[in-house]
């Protein structure tokens, strides 16, 4: 391989810090300041990768991240499955390999990099390091602000070369002095290799930096965002112009200025601006051999000043196409009166003219307005306040252009627009031939602008070609919307260190956690929630056998479950009575101290919300439960209405569901235990009956026992202070020993429940299901007095005769077992050719271990009057007939509850 | 991400606030007086302007206050946020 390194030169590098590094297998070297795009064209390694849908042969293009061709999986240090190579930093045993189209993750995730996240607050923030930015991050250090300047690469001074001046200094001088400047200022911060991903509402923006040993992650507040992400070179579409050796000039000439490589020997230079000559010009003094300058334009001084030098410009050509196999050999060219010409060389560089990089400045909704001189879309100045925008990306210092965007031919299928996606300008007129007008649409038959690059090259280009082809002027419709994030970034990396069991989702435990552990209880999520799902037997029992036993105790003898992570809601007040009444469907003002009440909560929609008991504490204190999921959203309900709608009534709610537990001790036998644990409590059922609580002491211990039942069965729930649960639990579990009080799990709770046809809000209703489709109409209060929801029970829709309404089901066969979510049909569709008529279907189902069969909750339209009849269970290969009942299927009577 | 102005806290990032959605919709004095109509226009039907409008928040991860705020469909920009029972800006 040859060698392109200069002898001397190359201000970004060190050469005496060499690097050795593998690309495909093969030992390279470079040197320190290096990107892997550097040095592989300094190896001479023309080809990079296969482009991802035909298959040609790419090589690098581009100097930065606009890069379309040259991708690449970095194996090591650290794992990125694809990155241009043009963004990669070279570091000592980098192992990289030329990877098209898409990336490949690894089949475990111990390769995904960490990250940390910080959070920042500043006045100012640049986007962008180069002369710009680092001019508006001085400025904004000079004005005492707190300042972060953020670039994507590993130097300062963007695309800026020695031939640069500013300020009437060479530019180098000027970058090192506004570093050192921006070093020195107290509050002034500079990330390199760290890319703004995103710019949101109210100047927040999220950085993403690469050069720590761990990555980090910048979530920035700004009272000021500058964009200073300078301007991307777009490329001209003809013939073969993908073909390796083809390079944008500009980047040709950064690679000759900052890492002293010449890309090749002998080039064309094909051009719509000045910016193509002087790149040619720059390079041809670095010792590039400069075939010639194929100019789409007129002459104009900086034309004169290269064919002084003895280039040969032609003003009115342009490249037609090339040859090379596959690096470029020839380029061959037309100019005026039908004129050709073909030149050896072994470089293209193209200079289509700029496009400023408005990614990040569109993103937040900064307007944007087609300039027809530059050709290109440059900020209107309309857009959030905090939002500025500066140097190249706003246009600044940006060639005239000479609009040319691509060459005509017979046979378009080889001017490649989007390289990464190997779309053509034959495909983008296809496009425009299936009558797509819209950019957005092109894009999504043509998937240009849907690489990682996100059409930085094509973008503009392809608008263009659609604006033309639809006879509208240039600048009609800009380029598809770029979003965040600008530059692709792992996924772990966003995740941060919030990943895993503890840090990915908090996990809450009940005090009495560390009990079912030891007793290898089975847990299930509830929400986020850990609760016992099942105790097995000598830790071998299987869940079907486990929940039989637990639910026959329960029936038979007595069980307990850990029902803490009930939620609990303390309202204390004078007007605690008339909110409750506001927010139950029953009245809750007239529940006597000392009495508990069942009730529903409706959203405004009439539909059921959450469900729960309220126990009257005091005059003006009542403790309402519910679910354990809905704990959080009923706490917000209550204060969203006592905030917004009633803040005239004087009370306030607490949430106290983690600071009582409740032990609930279930079955005919359920007295015995609480007598045996020793209690100053009248236990007896006529001192103490059914929806009642009491406060005593329970096994020395303060406790509030209510007499509350989710089983249908004789039950008391104590209810203690968290730090006392463990020890009142291990006391229940000796008390009980004798009497075979059975722990049980959730599993055995929704058998025992659905025995009862209790319902579960949210399994069993879905938030399209009313109180009475519930069969529930006891529960409403049919007085004058509003509650939340009352009037939408009224709505025609929901006194519809054919709503889903609760029923029973009871396979005949009695052994079968109908999946939950299951379609139910009519006996006569059950075999007909769908699509037929859905009934309905099952929200619970059991084998219920007391009645030694199966049974099932249901919601079926007009349910109630199909008791008696079947109904079909639509299970894929073999239907399951069920007989539709009551949806009580164990002591419909409710005489078991007193014991 | 938005910089919300909580009226009791200060400025705060938008992942600590819960939305409410239009302010300024009152609860019905008497929901029994009212038609199908009547009722489906409070409980469904919502403004949906282009530019200013007041609408909730709630600072659920901070004081746990309702409060409304006038902000921008369009730039998204809050220009003030007053507590409940208070005027909008002017």
């Amino acid at each position: 391989m040859t060698s392109r390194r200069l002898e001397t030169g190359g201000r970004g590098i060190d050469r005496v810090r060499p690097i050795s590094f593998t690309f495909e297998g093969l030992p390279y070297r470079g040197f320190e300041g290096d990107t892997l795009a550097s040095a592989l064209l300094a190896n001479g390694v023309d080809v990079v990768c296969a482009s991802p849908i035909l298959g040609r042969a790419r090589g690098v293009f581009s100097g930065g991240v606009e890069e379309p061709c040259a991708f690449v999986e970095v194996t090591a240090p650290r794992f990125e499955p694809i990155m241009p190579a043009t963004a990669v930093r070279l570091v000592d045993g980098l192992v990289a390999v030329g990877r098209p189209g898409v990336g490949r993750l690894p089949a475990d995730d111990a390769g995904a990099p960490a990250a940390d996240h910080r959070h920042l607050h500043v006045e100012t923030i640049v986007i962008g390091g180069g002369i710009a930015g680092l001019r508006s991050a001085v400025d904004a250090a000079r004005n005492g602000d707190r300042v972060l300047l953020v670039d994507e690469r590993h130097w300062l001074g963007g695309t800026a070369t020695a031939d640069d001046r500013v300020d009437d200094e060479p530019a180098p001088a000027w970058i090192e002095a506004a570093a050192g400047e921006l070093a020195d200022a107290p509050e002034a911060r500079v990330l390199t290799e760290a890319t703004a991903l995103g710019v949101y509402d109210d100047g927040y923006v999220v950085v993403y930096e690469r050069s720590v040993p761990m990555a980090r992650v910048w979530h920035v507040r700004a009272g000021r965002v500058v964009v200073a992400a300078g301007a991307h070179e777009r490329p001209i579409a003809f013939a073969d112009d993908d073909r390796p050796g083809t390079m944008l000039a500009s980047s040709a000439r950064l690679y000759a200025d900052r890492f002293g490589v010449l890309p090749g020997t002998r080039a064309v230079v094909f051009t719509t601006n000045h910016s193509g000559h002087e790149a040619g010009i720059a390079l041809a003094i670095a010792g590039l051999e400069i075939a010639a300058i194929v100019d789409v334009g007129e002459a104009g001084p900086v034309s004169e000043r290269a064919r002084a030098r003895g280039v040969d410009v032609r003003n009115g050509w342009a490249v037609t196409g090339t040859d090379g196999e596959p690096r470029v050999s020839a380029v061959h060219a037309a100019g005026p009166g039908g004129a050709t010409a073909s030149f050896q060389a072994d470089l293209l560089l193209v200079a289509g003219g700029w496009n400023p990089a408005v990614q990040l400045w569109r993103g937040i909704n900064g307007g944007l307005r087609y300039d027809d001189a530059l050709a290109c879309f440059l900020p209107d100045g309309t857009g959030p306040r905090w939002l500025e925008i500066a140097g190249a990306a706003a246009g600044e210092g940006l060639p005239t252009v000479t609009p040319f965007w691509f060459t005509p031919a017979e046979d378009l299928s080889r001017h490649f627009v989007d390289l990464q996606r190997d779309s053509t300008v034959a495909d983008v007129l296809d496009a425009v031939s299936r009558d797509l007008r819209s950019t957005e649409h092109v894009k999504r038959q043509t998937y240009i602008g849907t690489a990682i690059d996100q059409g930085r090259t094509s973008g503009v280009l392809t608008a263009a070609i659609v604006n033309q082809a639809w006879g509208a002027g240039p600048g009609a419709q800009g380029p598809t919307n770029a979003r965040p994030p600008y530059t692709p970034v792992p996924y772990s990396v966003l995740a941060g260190r919030d990943r895993g069991p503890t840090l990915l989702d908090p996990v809450r435990t009940t005090p009495i956690h560390p009990w079912h552990v030891a007793h290898g209880a089975v847990f299930e999520n509830v929400g986020q929630w850990k609760r016992p799902w099942y105790f097995p037997a000598g830790g071998a029992e299987d869940l079907h056998a486990a929940v039989a036993r637990e639910c026959l105790a329960v029936r038979r003898t007595a069980g307990v479950m850990d029902a803490s992570t009930l939620g609990k809601i303390e309202l204390t007040g004078p007007d605690v009575a008339t909110f409750l009444d506001r927010i139950y469907t029953n009245r809750m003002s007239t529940l006597a101290v000392g009495s508990i009440r069942y009730g529903f909560m409706l959203g405004l929609d009439g539909m059921v919300f959450d469900d729960g008991v309220a126990m009257r504490l005091a005059d003006d204190r009542y403790l309402i439960t519910t679910t354990t999921g809905g704990a959080a959203k009923v706490m917000d309900h209550v204060e969203e209405w006592l905030q917004t709608e009633w803040p005239d009534l004087r009370m306030y709610a607490t949430s106290v569901t983690e600071q009582w537990a409740t032990i609930a001790i279930n079955g005919p036998e359920a007295r015995e235990v609480l007598a045996a644990l020793g209690t100053d409590i009248d236990v007896a059922a006529g001192a103490f009956p059914f929806m009642t609580w009491r406060d005593g002491e329970v096994a020395g211990m303060a406790a509030r026992v209510a007499r509350v039942s989710f089983s249908g069965e004789l039950a008391y729930e104590i209810n203690v202070p968290g730090h006392y649960a463990l020890a009142m639990w291990e006391a229940v579990m000796a008390a009980g020993a004798p009497l075979g009080l059975t722990p049980y799990g959730t599993e055995a709770m929704h058998v025992l429940r659905a025995e009862k046809g209790y319902v579960i809000v949210g399994q069993d209703t879905d938030g399209t299901v009313t109180p009475h489709d519930l069969g529930m109409s006891w529960i409403v209060r049919k007085d004058d007095s509003d509650f939340i929801g009352k009037r939408s029970l009224r709505r025609p829709d929901t006194v519809r005769p054919d709503r889903k309404q609760l029923v029973g089901l009871l396979p005949i066969e009695g052994d079968r077992w109908i999946p939950e979510g299951a379609q139910l049909v009519a006996p006569a569709d059950a075999d007909a050719t769908p699509p037929v008529p859905m009934l309905g279907f099952v929200t619970s189902s059991y084998r219920s271990p007391i009645l030694e069969r199966t049974f099932a909750l249901a919601m079926v339209k007009g349910g109630r009057d199909l008791i008696g009849s079947t109904i079909v269970a639509a299970t894929t290969d073999d239907p399951i007939e069920a007989e539709v009942t009551a949806p009580v299927f164990y002591d419909p009577e409710g005489t078991r509850r007193d014991g | 991400m938005l910089l919300i102005p909580c009226p009791w806290c200060g400025p705060r990032d938008e992942i600590e606030f819960r939305y409410g959605g239009q302010a300024h919709v009152a609860y019905p004095a008497d929901p029994s007086a009212l038609t199908d109509a009547e009722w489906a226009d409070y409980l469904f039907m919502r403004d949906n302007p282009k530019g200013e409008w007041s609408e909730r928040w709630m600072h659920a991860a901070g004081c746990r206050r309702w409060f409304n705020a006038v902000r921008s469909t369009v730039t998204h920009e809050i220009r003030g946020s007053y507590r409940i029972g208070e005027e909008p800006p002017a």
